[in-house]
């Protein structure tokens, strides 16, 4: 296994950041954290980079324990923190060249892992890295986190507030850096990008809600799901909110995602309502549901646990 | 009958020395309508915005926001726009009830009005076990709700809402549309921006902005429909992809 946890906790003041967090990724997967902010996802990461010490439960990466062999952790693992923390003031090419150095390497040496990355910022490459635009920033901190060949590879939220293409093309090349047997944890608040990692693990106020492939994730939602839509949204929103027979209702698109109490539910009924509300262009489909359903539906149920 | 425009954006240009970030950009919004502003990073959806919230100046071409230039009367559209960001929304060292009397005094309510208002918006968000608490110890989520429900407090016509929703949990994100819909349904207009393509479709209409021009504008099904797909998301990727 490439990364083990094993019962991991952790706790800031009174706040449970992580609360008994355990899974495996294995070697060669691309493995996705998927939570909001403030799930505890940046925590987990640092635990396993060894930039933070769990309180309960133990960790390795790579082979190598989180507490007792940190120092080979750190030679064998690269990582990407959410917040840029390259240097401004140096150049692309210096601040390449001062990560390869620092761990005993030189850019020519690994060309061949970051080559892909690296030509699409290499015309710039005399540019102060606190000139880029954020894609090229997330290029370079990528190619500065891959120098030294690590075998694991840990990018905490690289895609967040970054526009549709630069993601879509962000994911590619994680999908190459893939094949060239780099272990990758990754972590996203995109539920969409979730469907592209080999397994996920849906994390929700420092607990792990599921771990699955993103298909049998989407095949747990429990109960049937419905599209629905009429020609005025919001009115739509309140009266499926005071529908008697409705579980939930969220917007999905254009689209609102309905989820009936009852199993002997049909459709026709909530037409029926819908036109007595005097709602027009009424669309009731049977769907199937997202990710984000999933996620929606189990968090939902976590809360309600708490309570 | 005719909708009435509430934005009316006519050529605005803006260039920072030779680079043109925004170019000869033209549109309406009407009462009640919710816009979403689309663009890659770097495409120059800031920068417009900024424009029309009268902090930034146009180099050419006019915009009238809420009834007024932005050019000439930028502190009267600065009155009548509630504004909220991802980066900056709230002080987070200051209680929620107190970041509701300082944005209430910053835009002249009165005493009593603060007042009245701070209780409707607690209640409002059920947060009435948190309106003594440190806005900085609240989840993200429930921030962003509460820095919209401040932006409305001097009763706005138009909201600016830049990437409102980043990293914000599903649910709550949800909810937050949910408030956007309310609003709009009064007669607010929302002029937003977001990365989520899913949040598009939930958009009256939708620009989309690439190296700072408009390349496309209408709703969502018409869009779809023009560009042949079956989503916002493969619009935007069409679009952004052909022009590079």
């Amino acid at each position: 296994m490439s990364i083990i946890l094993n019962n991991i906790s952790k706790s800031y003041d009174k706040v449970k950041a992580l609360d008994d967090i355990s899974f495996e990724v294995k070697p060669g997967e691309l493995f996705g954290l998927i939570g909001p902010d403030g799930a505890g996802k940046t925590t987990l990461f640092r635990i396993l980079t060894t930039l933070l010490i769990q309180d309960e439960g133990s960790a390795s990466v790579a082979g190598y324990d989180v507490l007792k062999h940190y120092k080979d952790i750190r030679n064998h693992v690269g990582y990407m923190p959410g917040r840029f923390s390259l240097y401004q003031d140096l150049t692309v090419e210096e601040n390449l060249n001062f990560f390869a150095t620092i761990f005993g390497t030189t850019i020519a040496e690994n060309y061949e892992l970051i080559k892909d990355i690296y030509v699409q910022i290499e015309p710039f490459k005399n540019r102060r890295a606190g000139k880029l635009s954020g894609g090229m920033k997330q290029k370079l901190a990528l190619c500065c986190a891959l120098i030294h060949k690590p075998k694991v590879l840990f990018l905490d939220e690289p895609t967040t507030g970054v526009d549709p293409v630069s993601r879509k093309e962000f994911w590619e090349m994680l999908k190459r850096l893939q094949q060239k047997d780099i272990t990758i944890l990754v972590s996203t608040p995109y539920m969409d990008e979730a469907e592209l990692c080999d397994r996920i693990a849906l994390i929700s106020d420092g607990k792990i809600l599921e771990i699955n492939t993103p298909e049998a994730i989407r095949t747990l939602f429990p109960k049937k799901i419905y599209k629905v839509r009429t020609s005025q949204i919001y009115q739509l929103i309140m009266d499926l909110r005071s529908y008697p027979e409705t579980h939930s209702a969220y917007p999905f698109g254009e689209y609102l995602h309905f989820t009936p109490k009852t199993a002997s539910f049909v459709a026709e009924d909530l037409e029926k309502y819908l036109i007595q509300r005097e709602h027009r262009d009424i669309e009731v489909m049977e769907t199937v549901a997202t990710i984000e359903d999933t996620f929606m539906d189990l968090s939902r149920a976590n809360e309600l646990v708490n309570r | 009958m005719k909708k009435e425009n509430v934005i009316q954006v006519e050529n605005l240009t803006k260039m920072f020395g030779d680079f043109t970030a925004v170019k000869n950009i033209s549109f309406e919004v009407g009462r009640g309508e919710v816009f979403g502003f689309l663009g890659a990073n770097g495409a120059g959806k800031t920068t417009a915005m900024k424009m029309l919230i009268g902090i930034s100046k146009p180099t050419h071409g006019k915009a009238t926001v809420a009834g007024y230039d932005v050019l000439t009367h930028a502190e009267k559209v600065k009155r009548n726009i509630g504004y909220m960001s991802q980066r900056f929304s709230l002080y987070n060292d200051l209680t929620i009830k107190e970041n509701i009397v300082f944005f209430g005094g910053i835009y002249g309510l009165s005493s009593s009005t603060i007042k009245e208002k701070s209780q409707t918006l607690i209640n409002e968000l059920g947060l009435h076990d948190k309106a003594n608490s440190l806005v900085g110890s609240l989840p993200l989520g429930w921030k962003q709700k509460v820095a919209f429900s401040v932006a409305l407090l001097h009763n706005p016509k138009i909201i600016f809402l830049d990437e409102p929703t980043g990293g914000v949990d599903p649910i709550t994100r949800r909810q937050f549309w949910e408030m956007i819909y309310r609003e709009a349904s009064k007669g607010v207009t929302i002029f937003v921006t977001t990365h989520y393509m899913d949040e598009a479709e939930y958009c009256d209409r939708v620009s989309i902005m690439v190296a700072g021009k408009i390349e496309a504008l209408d709703t969502p099904k018409n869009l779809k429909g023009q560009f042949q797909v079956d989503s916002m998301n493969k619009v935007f990727l069409k679009l952004a992809r052909n022009i590079e």
